[in-house]
Order: structure tokens, then sequence, then C-alpha cells
């Protein structure tokens, strides 16, 4: 097969083993609950449509790799997940997003709320210009956690989560969260998420910033969170999506320049054997 | 990859230039004149600011002395500053009080909360337009409202609220500018993970926007102490008398904390006694006045730098 041959062994490997996993989840069904579900969801920007008609489901526990060329929706239909579109001005979201069966998008459901349980991971590492302890401790805080106990305990928690508590315990409150370096920075911003105790963790390229070595550790605490946590990702790294995601959905553009999605399925089979021929040759690098 | 345009990768083999070539003759004499002028501008400057101080530093000298500072104005043959020193901190406090919170407020508006629209093109509009009227207007203006319609008479308070009126504008505008200089990431940081707006402002935007906001700060209070035009009309013109520090009545003219009272600043009185003063130190008593007044800016500049300092600190940690 073509396609496999343009990635080195390791990768190939992974690949099996989510394949297989994929394969397994699918027998037990009925266990498997879905956790997001869009159901025919455009985005535009005034004239312009960025994402058109998109439906699919995640499942609870599991991580969905989006991927596809630049400008074909997928950071934008990330955004609809935890409606930070509402901040861009002239954007207009069409369709239901559903969070275990709740349409997020009714004009009643609270952001503030929805924003606590489906947290978010910028591209580029964003801790504020505050202790490491008090860029964990804001989400808590804003939501009136002032417990001086619970809060170092939530710190702590959050940032072994993340991986990053080894690095940081001795100046939690000395060391600005601006002082660490990218990869530490980026972990820094997970924990911060994990902190409001999210059950969903968006990511728009979270790595795409970072030096291979920080990538490696960022994907390894992907996997790790995968048990606790349901995980979309987008990336513009289809060895990344091959390694961590579960479910793959390839996005591309259409000639009018909106993005739609091509197709979705265990990661597994979409890059070892696409239904499409515009994946195929996207993920075999012939296009995009 | 083996498309015809990987073929053209690479050096093309023209013929090669000296690094001494004349093409850039030209070029080179325009960058020399560009960085001499520019430093030259800057000199210029450093130069004017350094003979301010030069001259009235040199001017002052064997006039400043704590009695100077300390004394009423009948004291001695020179007289002291100390009532007019202090309207002038005074007046600065209280233009502030009002000021500040209310630029800031409007800076918060026109940047976190108005959008691009006809209302906010007519405050900005107005923001210039203000900003651009002369200040013995803005002078006049309160002495129609506050000291003759709201018969207050020269007040503190008139003329505290003439400088508001005279330096608001400039306060929200640099308010908005250092508030929109805060990088989205933060606020879309803030916002993602669940705090509301107005808690991303309180805790991410108004802290980082600090330093802009001293800068405002800075800028108006020079503004305030520097003020004469605007506070003959509306906190008064008079010698001060002697003031009682101890009388905290705030409802009593003597009182020099009440805002009911005129209170002639040191600008003002700058102003009256080179223009009518007829006292045999008269000069001695401006150019010592003008160098006190110079330091007090200077002081102010940096006490605000140093206050900002803490509070971005204390407000990004807590």
């Amino acid at each position: 097969m073509p396609t496999t041959a343009t990635y080195p062994d390791p990768v190939v490997r992974r690949v099996e083993v989510t394949a297989a996993r994929v394969a397994a989840t699918e027998d037990a069904t009925a266990a498997v609950e879905v956790k997001i579900a869009t159901e025919h969801v455009s985005i535009q920007y005034g004239d312009k449509v960025a994402v058109r008609d998109v439906s699919l489901t995640v499942q609870d526990r599991s991580i969905l790799a989006l991927i596809g060329p630049s400008g074909s929706g997928k950071s934008t239909f990330l955004r609809c997940f935890n409606r930070m579109n509402d901040l861009i001005p002239g954007a207009v979201v069409r369709g239901e997003v559903c969070l275990d069966g709740e349409n997020v998008m009714d004009p009643d459901v609270s952001v503030v709320e929805l924003r606590r349980r489906v947290g978010m991971v910028f591209q580029r590492p964003n801790p504020f210009p505050m202790s490491i302890y008090e860029n964990v401790a804001y989400g808590p805080r804003r939501r009136g956690q002032h417990d001086k106990r619970k809060l170092d305990e939530l710190v702590e928690t959050s940032l072994k989560r993340a991986a990053l508590w080894d690095e940081v315990k001795d100046d939690l409150r000395r060391k600005s969260g601006l002082a660490l370096s990218g990869g530490q920075q980026q972990r820094l911003c997970i924990a911060r998420v994990l902190a409001t105790d999210p059950e969903v963790i968006l990511m728009d390229e979270p790595a795409s910033a970072l030096d291979p070595v920080s990538t490696l550790r960022i994907e390894e605490l992907m996997r790790e969170l995968r048990e606790a946590y349901t995980i979309v990702i987008v990336t513009h790294n289809m060895q990344q999506a091959a390694r961590v995601s579960d479910v793959t959905a390839f996005f591309t553009m259409a000639d009018d320049r909106a993005g739609y999605l091509v197709e979705v399925g265990p990661t597994g089979r979409i890059f070892t054997r696409p239904n499409e021929s515009l994946t195929e040759d996207y993920i075999s690098g012939r296009f995009g | 990859m083996t498309s015809p345009a990987s073929q053209t990768l690479g050096r093309s083999g023209g013929p090669k230039q000296s690094l001494r070539g004349k093409s850039s003759r030209g070029s080179i004499l325009a960058d020399r004149a560009a960085t001499t002028v520019l430093w030259g501008t800057g000199v210029l400057v450093l130069a004017i600011l350094g003979s301010i101080i030069a001259h009235f530093a040199l001017a002052a000298w064997g006039v400043v002395s704590p009695g100077f500072i300390l004394g009423d104005p009948s004291s001695s043959a020179l007289g002291g500053i100390l009532p007019v020193l202090w309207n002038s901190i005074y007046m600065l406090v209280l233009t502030m009080l009002i000021a500040v919170p209310v630029g800031v407020l409007g800076g918060i508006y026109m940047s976190e909360y108005a959008g691009d629209n006809a209302v906010t093109t007519a405050i900005r509009f107005a923001e210039e337009a203000i900003s651009s009227v002369p200040s013995i207007v803005v002078g006049l203006f309160g002495l129609i409202l506050f000291v003759d319609d709201a018969h207050w008479g020269f007040t503190a308070l008139a003329g505290a609220l003439a400088l508001t009126f005279f330096n608001l504008p400039l306060m929200t505008r640099l308010s908005e500018q250092a508030l929109r200089a805060v990088p989205q990431d933060e606020r879309s940081a803030s916002l993602a993970l669940g705090a509301t707006k107005w808690q991303t402002i309180r805790h991410v935007v108004l802290p980082l926007a600090i330093p802009g906001l001293i800068t405002g700060v800075i800028l108006t209070a020079g503004r305030v102490f520097g003020e004469a035009a605007v506070l003959l009309f509306t906190s008064g013109i008079g010698t001060p008398p002697h003031y009682n520090f101890a009388n905290f009545d705030l409802t009593s003219p003597a009182s020099p904390w009440s805002p009911f009272r005129p209170a002639t600043t040191l600008s003002v009185y700058i102003y009256k006694l080179n223009s009518e003063g007829l006292g045999a130190f008269k000069n001695q008593i401006v150019d010592g006045s003008a160098a006190i007044l110079i330091a007090m800016v200077l002081l102010f500049n940096l006490g605000a730098r140093l206050v900002g300092r803490v509070l971005t600190r204390r407000l990004t940690a807590a």
C-alpha cells in the first residue's frame, strides 16, 4: 500500500495498534457513549462560508483528530464546541452542537458553564503573565474557589496530571508562567484547563509551535488524558494524528473555499484504507 | 517533487557584483543624512529639557530652602510657597480622584464593550474636539457653570471639575489604547477557562494594561500641575492665607482640606507674580517656584511608575 510506505516504521506500528483498539471498541458499541454530536453545522463570517454542513460524533474518552489543509475550517469547527466563535463579530453558526445530548447553541445555555466543561488549549502557548500557581488557580478562583488548601491541592493535582509538577514544584509562586520553556508553557496551559475540571478538551494545533521533544511529551500526555477526558485536536501534522487519535476526520475546501467534511472514521482505517480518493491524496502528500 | 519549478531553484549565474559597487553610494549618503538628522533631533530635545532644568536649577540656587518650601508667602521678605504648593498637590489629587476612575471606565467601555458604530464615532470626535479646545475657554466654561451659576465661587472643586473636563478625553483615549494593546490571546485564554467578560477585564486585561494606564495618569497629571489658564477663572488667583493643617472641618472654607475654598496653585501663583507682582524678590520667588514645579513633576513621574510596578505585581499575583 503506497500510503503507509511514506511513514517511518514507529508510526505504522502505532497506527496498527490504534486500529486494533478501535476495532475492539467497535465490538463493544453498546458501552460507548456519544460525548459530542454535531448536526449539520455550518459557520460563516459575513458572506464567507467557512464550514459547511458538518455532522459527526465524538465518543466519550476518545481522541478525535481534525486534519486537512489550511483554510478547510478545522479550527473554526473546533471553536464551535465551546462557542469561542461567539467572540468573532459577524460569525454565524447554524445547526446543532450537542454535548451529552444538550444543544450548546441554545441561547439560554451559559457559555461560562459550557467553557468550564469544554476546555481549550491554543496553538500558541498563552499562559498569563502571572506565577505558575496563579495560572493554574485562575479558573477555580473565577468560579469562587478561594479556600487556600483546596486551591493548593487542585494546583498540585492539575500540574501532576499535566506532567509538569516535578519540573516546577519548587518555584510555583515565584516563577512566572512566561519564564517556562515553550513545551512547559503548553503543559501549564493544559494544567490550567484541567484545574477547571472539564469533560472535553479542545486542542487547536497544540504542538505546532513546539520542538519535536516537547511535541512528543504533549502527545504522550494526550494519550494519558484520554483515560479521563474526551479530546478533540486540530493538527496539520498527519503523523501526530496517526499517533494519538482514535478517530480522524478529514476536512477540505470546496471550490467556493468553504470547508467541509470529506470523511470520518477510525484513524487506522483513514490512514490505510480511506474511502475517498481526496483523503488518500491528502494523506499521501499529493495535495494540501 | 520533480516539478519544473524545482530546476530553476538555486542561484542564477549572472555576473558577480563587486562589494564596493558605486550603485549604493546615493543610498549610503541618504542613510547617513537620515542618521545625522534623527540623532540631531534627539540631541535637540535633550538639550531643551536640559537647559530648562539647568536654568531654573541655577536661578533657584540660594532661593530654594526648607523655609522657602515650608513657609507662607508673608512669612519673610522672600516668602514661602507652602500654601500654593499644597494647593497644587491638592488639586492634582482631587482631579485624579475624578478623572482617573471615569477615564479608565470610559476606556474600558471604548475598548471592550463599544463596537465601531455611530456612538463611538461621536465619542471619539468629542474626545478630539474637547482636547483641542483652548484651556482658557475651558476655564471660562468652568467659571460660568460652577463659579457663577452654581454659586460655588472660586473653589478647588470648581477647578478640579474644569480640569477634569480638560483632561478626561485624553485620559479616556490613553486608557482605551492601553487596554487595546493587551493581546487578544490573553482574553481568549481567560474566556475559554469559563471566566466572564468582566472577570476577564478585571483579572487579566486591567493588570496587563497598568503600564499604559500609568502613562496616561502621568501625562494627565503633568497637565494638571502645569495648567494655569483653566484655574485662573475657577479655583482663584488670590494669594492664599496661612493654612491651619489641623483644621479638618471640610465644610469650613478656612480648612486647607476643604474642596469648597479658593485654591491658588503653584502655576497660577507663578503667572500672577510674574505679571502683577511688585515685590523686590519677585523674580527670585518665580524662579524658585518654577524649580519646585519642575521637581514635583519629575518626582510624580517617578512615583507613578513605582506605584505602577507594585500594582502590576499585586494584581497579577492575587
